[in-house]
């Protein structure tokens, strides 16, 4: 090494320190600790002790455990696709020609900016199953067919669609980002298609999203590794909605008991810590295989 | 195609008016039927005096408002249906007779500021007597603000809305001060200086954004628990004073595009890195540098999973967790009051989006189509 090499290497690691001391605290001393106490058994009250592959094994025959990973899968396979259109079609309809584009912009963005506990609250009140809005709203079109609204956080089979719904509202996010994608599809292109007699559907089919495939790749992945990890949401609604019980245990019946939930109430409640690094580090695998298969199809272009 | 955009906006905007609303009604119109935008108020005349009144429920059948002659509740008023009235013939006398469609109203006390009365008149009356009035109680919003501490009797060791509110800035403003400046030192070192290894630290720190929170949660909480932080607001902020994955990168990305030319100008001069990066980066890279700050602003006072973790004593409890527990403990029955209390939390981040918007929408745009 040169003296001018050194130099700049002192340079650029006292530059970087903060963050060598932040990623040595903060991110890799856990994330190596986790790995090791989710082959322990483990409260923060005691030391750690070696179980082996233990906890991992009764993993496999912990009902909740599966229980909470479908109820997780579940609300992944829906609000993710449903997420991406809504987010796409409304990125579309603004896409066009409109008035005052800027403000319904502004407007479909604001729902994902506020703090997740009042939306939280908004929402346990607009699906409250008497007084709330949305079965205000619905019972005008199913009281005439003698039908009412669901009880929606209070029911078993319509927790979880009405987690979804919120979600959509603060799709926003999404919204912005595809727009600025549309927005770099080049005009000639549509131009061109015109002129060959291609319709609106086609356009879209075979311009519009081609185009944009790699965006929308990418943040469904982006907003599958954040359904994974839904918490906020369903620890205050379950316990808002249902009463009875702690937040943490998913009601009713255990419908809203997510991934993350179950996690936080085995290390926080049950002070099952070693446990609940073992279910962390699936999450790990699981997010890891996602972030990895979205890096591949982004680079690739986007799927075929 | 407006049309089409039009009905999405209602159904975006109408959890919020639906927020506001509530907030502005007296509790027992939060709880009737058929649902209603339109916070009101009700006045009738009871015993011959004008005042407020509340909508109790509407008689279905015709009947009389009669005085009880008989029985404990002699002297006392009630009302009796057309058939009540028929079988018990000798035992009142009527006051007034009641059509059907009628509303029972009674007079409005207002409990909440401690009008505490005897018991509230009453009387049956048609809807042409009642008068209706559109009317905003902001007096929800002191109050609402006030019960999120809690029992006042009861709790001698008293913290209130503005010791929460106070909490959550501390932990928004130092988490904003912390991520700009330890962020900005750090992306200088990985964009404008080349060293060894440098490529493959920034490919690690890059890694290290696919790491799941809850795979830290439980050895941070041993971390801060060592550090004898638990229970204080120092585990929320002091993490940003040593830099985070994604505004390193987002800095970076952002410094790369300020031509090389500047700094090897001002090294020929025989200026220092440190001093090349506080002259001329830092001051070219104002919008960077407001992006991160006010996407670290809006995560911090959003934060739930944080506070819910490292905060024990309510003293430190920041506003979005106040508002959770206040909710628990309540039960959600008083929805005006948590209503008003949510609006409070959600209109400093909105207020800072509508100054900052295009900042912000700029922002979002870019990291999401560059990620």
């Amino acid at each position: 090494m040169t003296r001018g090499e050194g130099k700049r290497l002192r340079a650029g690691l006292g530059f970087t320190s903060l963050w060598i001391v932040g990623l040595a605290v903060f991110t890799a001393y856990p994330v190596v600790a986790s790995l090791y106490y989710s082959f322990c058994d483990y409260s923060i009250l005691k030391s750690p002790v070696w179980c082996g592959l233990e906890n991992y094994a009764q993993l496999a025959q912990d009902g909740l455990f599966w229980k909470s990973l479908r109820n997780t899968l579940f609300y992944a396979g829906l609000s993710v696709p449903l997420g991406t259109v809504v987010a796409l079609g409304l990125a579309v309809l603004l896409n066009c020609e409109v008035r005052g584009k800027s403000a319904y912009r502004l407007l479909f963005f604001m729902p994902s900016i506020v703090p997740i506990v009042a939306s939280s609250m908004l929402w346990l009140w607009i699906f409250n199953g008497q007084y709330g809005l949305m079965n205000g709203f619905l019972n005008l079109f199913l009281r005439p067919l003698g039908l009412s609204g669901p009880a929606w956080l209070a029911d078993p089979a319509w927790s979880k669609p009405a987690l979804v719904i919120m979600s959509l509202w603060s799709t926003g996010n999404a919204v912005v980002i595809y727009l600025a994608g549309l927005q770099n599809v080049p005009m000639e292109l549509y131009e061109a298609a015109e002129i060959d007699g291609a319709s609106a559907w086609q356009r879209f089919r075979h311009i519009t999203l081609p185009t944009i495939a790699p965006v929308v790749t990418f943040n469904a992945i982006m907003a599958l590794i954040g359904a994974m990890q839904l918490f906020a949401q369903a620890y205050i609604m379950s316990e808002g909605a249902n009463g009875n019980g702690t937040a943490s245990d998913g009601n009713p019946a255990r419908s809203t008991l997510f991934y993350t939930i179950y996690l936080f109430s085995t290390a926080f409640q049950d002070l099952r810590m070693g446990y609940a690094s073992a279910m962390a580090y699936i999450l790990f695998l699981v997010t890891a295989a996602l972030t990895w298969l979205a890096a591949r199809l982004t680079r690739g272009g986007g799927p075929a | 195609m407006t049309l089409l955009l039009l009905l999405c906006s209602a159904a975006f905007v109408a959890p919020f008016v639906w927020l506001v609303s509530t907030s502005l009604k007296p509790i027992e119109q939060t709880l009737s039927l058929p649902i209603s935008f339109v916070p009101r108020a009700y006045f009738a005349e009871l015993g011959g005096r004008r005042m407020e009144v509340t909508l109790d429920f509407q008689v279905a059948q015709p009947g009389a408002v009669v005085r009880l002659l008989s029985g404990e509740d002699t002297g006392r008023l009630g009302f009796m249906g057309a058939a009540q009235l028929a079988s018990g013939k000798g035992t009142y006398t009527v006051v007034h007779p009641v059509a059907a469609g009628s509303w029972h109203v009674s007079e409005r006390l207002d409990r909440a500021a401690g009008d505490m009365g005897p018991q509230p008149i009453w009387d049956v009356l048609p809807r042409d007597r009642i008068e209706s009035q559109v009317r905003f109680r902001w007096e929800n919003y002191p109050r609402a603000l006030a019960a999120l501490g809690g029992d006042a009797e009861a709790d001698r060791h008293r913290v209130g809305f503005w010791t929460f509110l106070g909490n959550s800035l501390t932990v928004a403003v130092l988490g904003v001060f912390g991520t700009v400046f330890s962020n900005a030192i750090v992306a200088y070192g990985f964009a404008r200086l080349r060293w060894r290894g440098r490529d493959a630290f920034f490919a690690l720190t890059l890694a290290t954004m696919m790491v799941p929170f809850p795979v830290l949660m439980v050895p941070l909480y041993g971390v801060f628990r060592s550090l004898g932080l638990i229970g204080t607001l120092m585990p929320l902020w002091l993490p940003t004073w040593f830099g985070s994955a994604f505004n390193i990168f987002l800095m970076r990305q952002f410094f790369m595009t300020i031509p090389e030319e500047l700094s090897e100008a001002a090294r020929i001069d025989g200026c220092s890195e440190w001093r090349i990066f506080w002259r001329i980066i830092v001051p070219l890279s104002t919008p960077v540098l407001v992006v991160a700050a006010l996407f670290h602003f809006i995560f911090a006072w959003n934060d739930f999973l944080g506070p819910l973790l490292f905060l024990t004593r309510k003293s430190t409890y920041t506003l979005a967790i106040a508002l959770q527990s206040y909710e628990s403990q309540n039960g959600g029955v008083q929805w005006h009051y948590l209503m008003a209390a949510s609006a409070v939390t959600i209109l400093p981040v909105i207020i800072l989006f509508l100054f900052a918007q295009r900042t912000f929408i700029r922002g979002i745009a870019t990291t999401g189509t560059k990620g």
